[in-house]
């Protein structure tokens, strides 16, 4: 990476790093609640009081659910847009191809999700409990499809299929289908709608032991509990096993130079061992002070203790991710967040089980400041996957660096990316105190 | 296929100005026409539902042109850069303070949103109109089809050009006062009493205005970019959608005057929809003209990415459209009649 500020890759590269960041810390939750809201509107067909009870609590996550998707739809413009703005010559390159999904998310989701928020919040009245359900279904599809959509557009620049390179040089799309049913999509699909899930669980859940901890609401905060463990601990077990193992197979197969970095090995060989902790010396191509289990990383990649895994080494440099020591740190804080997950939410399914959970206040505490982690452990996942990907904007077609537009100055770029972090730090405290507002006011009253 | 492609990013650009055009005109309005909170709140819960899906078409817009004109989408987003970036921040303050304003009782949140909302809409109408000014009178492209405005030069329409000059600024009036009507029609059309009143005071002056203002654009394009008039005589679908503009303008001021609000509305969208068709088919196959040498126009022809994959696209197109349409006929239908203050905590 250069480290030149008058070179505008640097700070094309932040902008759009900074910005889709800033962004999925919505859609992550949008997309775990869609699942969570729908559920809870199907238990909500139940006669009685607990179907009443159930969609209290469903309007009560709908607002929350508003608040985010409000955030994310605005933050999620920028992003198709920069496409065109700050990496023209990309776009020149592979719209085509990728294109056709950032075109087909706006056709086939965001007109659904939109149209169907707008039933959830303002037609409750008009179109009754069946239809108000289905309203909240039709809602959950559409976010999943978008969700889709973005991961399809990214897994052809991690795994490009179905494309050709035409005479011009730029990328046609030739089997549309391959293109779609990409393997990396629908790997990289489960494990970050997981991921999704896992963050929209922790989050109902810490809201559950706020209110039993402060003694409110404190039947819609069982509810919430109950759904958010158990919808967590399954959330956490499968983004682990079977999708996570999964998706580091793909990567050791197709992107050997970005496995190698992740673990830290800069040497090729059999029995590679997994280094739990350690420091990467990229400058002495070794790893400092590493706690290591041997052949466990050639089982993780392949199957077997004694396989053959890729070191560095075997790759050019100049085809080396271009921070090895950030992606590094993320890969290892988004596996050892996951373990930790399985953990927590296998410990308070099993005090929920045995009727403690809503007594226990050293697990209602623990539960309640887990919530910003699922954060972290997705951002440092995508991080993972983004600066895995690296040098490659399209992997082993097209560089990063010949991706940018031409005629936007390194001046032009720093200014918008200020402009970006002023107007995000405005928005997020707007949306933490509207967001905080709502949980203190609580489920109960007002909507009914 | 080209020409089908040309011809869909035309539609989707003339779906958005119509529909997200009635809530951003409606949005320019909004301290003019709705005085009290409970006022406001009808004018916001009249377009609640669609907004959203509205802005939609914009997003629809780029990803369209991104798949079958790439290296438009790239030479005009990354030419434009700072507009550009202008544009995405204001639609990102208007969305919230439509969207954050009734969530909190105090006044003073209130009045922020209302005027953030109410100016950013404004903006955003004067902008859109400006860049349709760029289109027509072209931009400086260079032999590899790039370019790079300022926004502003000496205000002159040739020499060293800006984003905004005379004529593109004329262009975004127009399109605010056309669009403010617009939304006028659109109030007139949803709201009841007050609102209503005034949206109708202020609809009627802003129906006549949009008519001086289209004779003075056109004047002036005549000025600016005479091939481009030119063509429109030659081509019957444009000038057949110059009449149908010509017809909706009419039928706007007959029925904002006569109180005929649904027709009147009608009107507006036939005179937005005609004109934009007219400058479609008037352009086409240029998208991005060059004020230099004709010949290094980026066309629809010159930029289209390959065959095949705009094959796929429309087959794809071809289902999801039809969805989208669907989608906003059931929740227009669900709203359909004069729009209901929603009460306090509920709806915007």
């Amino acid at each position: 990476m250069t480290t030149d500020a008058t070179d505008p890759l640097l700070w094309h590269r932040l902008q759009f790093a900074f910005t889709i960041i800033y962004h999925y810390l919505f859609p992550q939750l949008t997309m775990g609640l869609a699942l969570l809201i729908a559920i809870m509107k199907g238990l909500g067909l139940r006669r009685g009081g607990s179907g009443a009870a159930w969609n209290e609590a469903a309007r009560f996550w709908i607002r929350i659910f508003g608040l985010n998707f409000a955030v994310g739809v605005v933050t999620g413009i920028p992003m198709e847009f920069q496409f065109g703005t700050n990496w023209a010559r990309f776009a020149t390159y592979a719209g085509g191809v990728i294109g056709q999904t950032l075109a087909m998310e706006g056709m086939f989701a965001f007109f659904l999700e939109s149209s169907f928020l707008a039933i959830l919040v303002w037609g409750e009245r008009r179109v009754g409990r069946v239809g108000h359900f289905l309203a909240s279904l039709a809602l959950f599809v559409g976010a999943w499809i978008s969700g889709y959509f973005i991961i399809c557009t990214n897994s052809f620049m991690q795994h490009p299929v179905g494309h050709a390179v035409g005479a011009d040089g730029r990328l046609h799309l030739v089997d549309f289908f391959a293109f779609l049913f990409n393997p990396w999509a629908i790997a990289a699909y489960l494990h970050t709608m997981l991921g999704a899930v896992v963050t929209g669980s922790f989050v109902v859940t810490a809201v559950g032991a706020l209110y039993v901890l402060t003694g409110r609401f404190r039947d819609a905060a069982e509810r919430f509990l109950r759904l958010g463990v158990i919808a967590g601990l399954a959330a956490s077990l499968l983004v682990a096993f079977p999708t996570g193992d999964h998706q580091a197979k793909l990567v050791a197969r197709h992107q050997p130079a970005a496995l190698a970095a992740m673990e830290g090995r800069f040497e090729s060989g059999p029995m590679a061992e997994i280094t739990v902790i350690g420091q990467p010396d990229v400058a002495a191509k070794k790893m400092d002070n590493p706690i290591a289990v041997p052949g466990i990383l050639s089982f993780l990649a392949h199957g077997a203790f004694t396989a053959e895994v890729h070191g560095l080494d075997e790759f050019p440099q100049e085809d080396w991710p271009d921070n090895i020591e950030l992606l590094y740190y993320v890969f290892h804080i988004m596996v050892g967040l996951g373990t930790i997950f399985i953990v927590l939410t296998g410990v308070a399914a099993l005090l929920l089980w045995r009727g403690r959970l809503f007594r226990s206040r050293a697990a209602l505490w623990t539960l309640m400041l887990a919530a910003p982690f699922p954060y972290i452990a997705n951002t440092a996942g995508w991080m993972s996957a983004e600066l895995g990907r690296q040098p490659w904007l399209v992997y082993g077609l097209f560089r990063t660096k010949d991706g940018a537009s031409p005629m936007v100055h390194a001046g032009s770029t720093i200014f918008t990316l200020i402009g970006f972090c002023g107007l995000y730090l405005v928005i997020g405290l707007a949306f933490l105190f509207l967001v905080g507002r709502e949980i203190a006011h609580g489920p109960e009253g007002r909507h009914g | 296929m080209v020409e089908l492609w040309f011809g869909i990013v035309a539609l989707t650009v003339t779906l958005y100005v119509l529909l997200d055009g009635y809530d951003l005109g409606a949005g320019a309005l909004h301290l003019l026409v709705a005085k009290s909170d409970r006022e406001r709140r009808e004018v916001l819960a009249s377009i609640g539902p669609y907004w959203d899906g509205n802005e939609v078409w914009l997003i629809a817009t780029g990803g369209l042109l991104y798949v079958a004109f790439p290296k438009v989408l790239g030479s005009a987003l990354s030419g434009f850069y700072l507009a550009m970036m202008l544009v995405l921040w204001t639609l990102i303050l208007r969305g919230l303070a439509l969207e954050f304003r009734s969530h909190l009782e105090a006044p003073l949140w209130r009045q922020a949103g209302d005027v953030v909302f109410g100016t950013a809409s404004a903006a955003l109408v004067v902008v859109l109109g400006a860049a349709i000014g760029n289109l027509v009178r072209g931009v400086p492209i260079d032999r590899d089809g790039w370019f790079a405005l300022t926004l502003f030069t000496d205000f002159r329409t040739s020499g060293e050009v800006g984003i905004l000059d005379w004529y593109t600024v004329l262009s975004g009036l127009f399109t605010l006062v056309a669009l403010s009507a617009h939304g006028a029609a659109y109030l007139c059309h949803k709201t009841s009493g007050p609102v209503q009143e005034r949206a109708r005071r202020i609809g009627r002056p802003l129906a006549a205005a949009v008519a001086a203002l289209w004779l003075a654009v056109t004047l002036a394009t005549f000025k600016v970019s005479p091939d481009f008039l030119a063509t429109i005589p030659q081509r019957p679908f444009a000038w057949m959608s110059a009449l149908v503009a010509l017809g909706g303008l009419l039928l706007l001021n007959l029925d904002l005057r006569s109180g005929r609000d649904g027709r009147a509305f009608l009107g507006s969208n036939l005179f937005l929809g005609g004109l934009l068709a007219a400058t479609a088919a008037g352009l086409f196959p240029v998208l991005l003209r060059s004020n230099g040498d004709p010949a290094l126009s980026l066309t629809a022809y010159g930029s289209a990415t390959a065959a095949s994959s705009l094959r796929i696209a429309f087959a794809w197109w071809v289902i999801a459209f039809p969805l989208a349409v669907l989608y906003y006929v059931v929740v227009a239908r669900l709203h359909r009649g004069k729009v209901q203050v929603p009460s306090e905590g509920e709806g915007y």
